[in-house]
């Protein structure tokens, strides 16, 4: 449906979004002679590292940092190699990203969206950033991403799970390695179903921004193709700190099942009430009753304790994949920092690998050769048959085959489905994977209802 | 009539920590005129106590394990409590199991020294100064006091469970006479209400039957009267400042169990805590507890699923909304007295 009337208020938006477009790119224009935004014209490159340092998140922001550094060794050619010797493009050399040396400068995204547009911004005009990468909530990624195609940077999204972030809101100039909530929902629904059975009640707690609600919608719609019924869902403040008075009411609600839509300390502080008020010995419909966690991370996992053992969830990579990749990164990880790598971790450094290898596949620093090479030679997954089945396959970094696809830049990928150890061996051993989904499984085309609405658009380059 | 009962013990032991912090803040307040944006941050630091404790008695030695192998595939490092290479296994696991109770004789002593350094070294110079600048200095103070709980413990929560006889629930209904499991509690809360009871009790006795108590109160009432009567008033507040942050902190101790402890807490409770004290009236301890209660249990109510459909987004905003109609209609709060920052 579309309304071609002239309106004043059409003429209006019109003129301020140009008027804005017009403005924009003079922010943008420290060097009017390049070809791009940044252009890289010494012997050194720099990325942009914007990873939450401070506030909720600021332990994952940080293992964040310890994979691009990492990362950065690795390209720069010094330490073992990690996933250089994994991955499936042999283009990187270890000699830095087209012979210059890489270099870095770090941003503090605070986990607020203003915060972290503010310093992608920084060190985009200031520091001369060719990329920006990183980040750990949904919310951020979105800024961050429209931010960088304004400017015409490249971004590589780090850990964000919203459908949104390739859905509404993709971008020419962003990309995102991570899995989404449609897939966390494709892959973990066939199990809870053989493992609970197709008969269940399930009552939805969810967190009230962008990645609550696609997560929720995600879930319920393949835990209702599986014979789920989705009781009640209760939106809860991201404020929350104490959710007994939304637990309270699941008590009596006939579900059997509650499903905790939430991230961080979020999720640990619902799990631990849902746990204090007994729901995981309490018996309904006959049944045990269950509680399932969509979106699991060790880190989170470590912050519930106790409480995430036997609970189900899923996630982008685990530390115990026994694959090339995962073992090389875990072993080289695991040397320099004396523990294992978080999925965050994982997420960041291939993404910076990524990066690096398109630069030197297509030649150059401009965003839109880089674009090309990410969305690749029209290569495609095995075993599905989709006109949406093109872009750049790769493989070696955990995960198994993977596609960058050329529709909405999103990676498909074999998703992991996890529980919590009942028994674990060490600090870190936490999570235990129960499922590898295969892609097949998880895939879903460009123009699935949920992730409508968006539009790619084309490359900016910037200056 | 089952889910509002549940509400009201919500909302009974939301409206504990509430008004544990909120009497403190209002102590403060009283005796020495500052509003003490610290104050969240002295909960906070109470609840790391719990932690600090769990930590100490889980101090471990490590030893290697060539049966087993760690994730890079060296042998295991294992590591085991003192506690339990001293006591044995089974009486160290459980020393280690009641870390949260055992917290609270650390807590009281930490604190009060906490408080009483505070109110010295910074917030008496502050005392001429205007309430914007008290407000700025402490608000400073508790971004300053969380970042250094973070750099030393991270940013994650960190789990403080209770002791393995308080886990589970106690089953409130059947007490009632309604079927069992309908309305159940978990034990750890109903532990956390008697004592914030016993605390907020405590306090009261301690102004009201003791002989400094009562200089405490008229200094409160007539600070000026009663220094020229000879007594020295400011050395009995910077005591009720040590006091009312080791009020702070076993509410912190004790909220452990409830929630993983994190660095930002005190945030999370310091604004709701200062709504409480302006809608029970700025200075008056009985209205700071009664506030805290009320708004406990409003705050509980309007998260039932059945209020929410009626009016959505409900629960982010009724204590706030509740502050407004008392502030319009009793501008002095429910408790509040005549001449409180009225000058």
């Amino acid at each position: 449906m579309s309304n071609k009337d002239i309106s004043r208020r059409g003429v209006l938006k019109t003129g301020a979004v140009a008027g804005a477009g017009v403005a924009l790119p003079t922010i943008f224009t420290a060097s009017q002679a390049s070809a791009f935004t940044n252009e890289p014209t010494g012997s050194s490159v720099t990325l942009g590292f914007n990873v939450p340092q401070t506030g909720p998140y600021a332990d994952e922001g940080a293992d964040e940092l310890r994979a691009y550094q990492l990362a950065v060794e690795h390209l720069n050619g010094e330490g073992d190699g990690g996933m250089l010797n994994t991955f499936s493009s042999k283009a990187l050399k270890g000699n830095g990203i087209l012979g210059k040396k890489v270099e870095y400068v770090t941003g503090d995204t605070q986990t607020k969206s203003d915060a972290a547009r503010a310093s992608a911004k920084s060190m985009i005009e200031k520091d001369g950033a060719i990329m920006i990468t990183g980040g750990s909530s949904s919310g951020v990624a979105v800024a961050v991403q429209a931010l960088c195609q304004e400017a015409g940077v490249i971004f590589m999204a780090g850990l964000t799970h919203s459908n949104d972030t390739t859905g509404k809101d993709k971008k020419a100039n962003g990309f995102r390695h991570f899995f989404d909530a449609y897939m966390s929902g494709a892959a973990l629904a066939p199990v809870l179903a053989k493992l609970y059975g197709p008969d269940r009640k399930a009552y939805h707690l969810t967190a009230d921004y962008t990645w609550g609600w696609t997560q929720q919608e995600s879930i319920a719609a393949a835990t209702e193709a599986q014979g789920w019924e989705t009781v009640n869902n209760v939106l809860t403040p991201l404020a929350s700190t104490d959710f007994s008075s939304y637990i309270a009411p699941v008590l009596n609600s006939g579900a059997d099942v509650l499903v905790l839509n939430h991230y961080g300390g979020n999720m640990v502080n619902s799990l631990t009430n849902a746990v204090q008020f007994g729901l995981r010995d309490k018996q309904v419909n006959g049944k045990n009753f269950e509680i399932v966690v969509p979106l699991y991370s060790r880190l989170m996992a470590k912050g519930a304790g106790e409480n995430v053992k036997g609970i189900f969830g899923s996630t982008n990579w685990h530390w115990s994949l026994q694959d090339d990749g995962s073992k090389a990164f875990v072993q080289s990880f695991g040397t320099k920092y004396g523990f294992p790598p978080s999925q965050a971790a994982h997420t960041c450094y291939v993404q910076t690998l990524l990066y690096a290898d398109a630069v030197e596949r297509g030649g150059s620093f401009n965003p839109c050769s880089v674009v090309e090479a990410l969305e690749g030679d029209d290569s495609s997954l095995p075993g599905i048959s989709s006109d949406a089945n093109k872009g750049f396959l790769f493989d070696g970094l955990g995960n198994g085959p993977t596609l960058y696809r050329s529709a909405d830049h999103q990676c498909f990928k074999d998703v992991l489905v996890v529980k919590g150890k009942d028994n674990p061996e060490s600090e870190f051993d936490l999570l235990e994977v129960v499922e590898i989904t295969p892609t097949a499984q998880v895939w879903y085309e460009p123009d699935n209802p949920m992730f409508a609405g968006g539009n790619l658009g084309t490359c900016n380059p910037g200056a | 009539m089952d889910a509002i009962i549940l509400q009201i013990l919500n909302g009974l032991d939301k409206g504990s920590a509430y008004a544990l912090i909120a009497l403190g803040l209002t102590l403060i307040f009283g005796t020495l005129g500052v509003v003490n944006f610290a104050h969240g941050a002295l909960f906070m630091i109470g609840a790391f106590c719990a932690v600090t404790v769990q930590r100490l008695l889980t101090l471990s030695y490590e030893t290697v394990d060539p049966t087993r192998t760690d994730f890079l595939g060296n042998p295991m490092k294992v590591k085991t409590p003192y506690i339990e290479s001293w006591f044995g296994p089974e009486v160290g696991a459980s020393i280690i199991e009641w870390s949260v109770p055992l917290a609270i004789l650390f807590a009281i002593p930490v604190m009060l020294l906490i408080g009483y350094a505070m109110e010295r070294g910074l917030i008496k110079h502050f005392y001429k100064r205007p309430h914007a600048d008290q407000i700025l200095v402490t608000f400073g103070l508790a971004i300053v006091l969380q970042e250094l709980i973070k750099h030393y413990y991270g940013a994650n929560p960190i789990q403080t469970p209770a002791p393995d006889a308080f886990r589970g629930s106690f089953d409130f209904g059947q007490l009632l006479g309604f079927d069992p499991n309908v309305i159940i509690y978990p034990y750890w809360r109903l532990v956390y209400f008697g004592f914030a009871a016993i605390i907020i009790a405590a306090v009261f006795s301690f102004l009201q039957f003791t002989t400094f108590g009562m200089v405490v109160r008229a200094g409160m009432a007539d600070r000026e009267t009663v220094g020229l009567l000879g007594i020295d008033i400011d050395k009995r507040f910077t005591i009720m400042f040590g006091l009312a942050a080791a009020v702070a902190g076993l509410a912190g101790v004790m909220y452990a169990p409830i929630n993983a402890p994190n660095y930002h807490m005190g945030m999370d409770f310091l604004v709701l805590s200062f709504v409480v004290v302006v809608v029970g009236g700025m200075g008056s301890l009985p209205g700071a507890v009664l506030a805290g209660f009320l708004l406990g249990i409003l705050e509980s109510f309007a998260s039932m699923n059945e209020v929410k459909t009626i009016l959505p987004g409900i629960d982010q905003i009724i204590i706030y909304l509740v502050a407004i109609v008392v502030l319009l209609t009793r501008p002095r709060g429910l408790m509040g007295r005549k001449g409180v920052m009225e000058e």
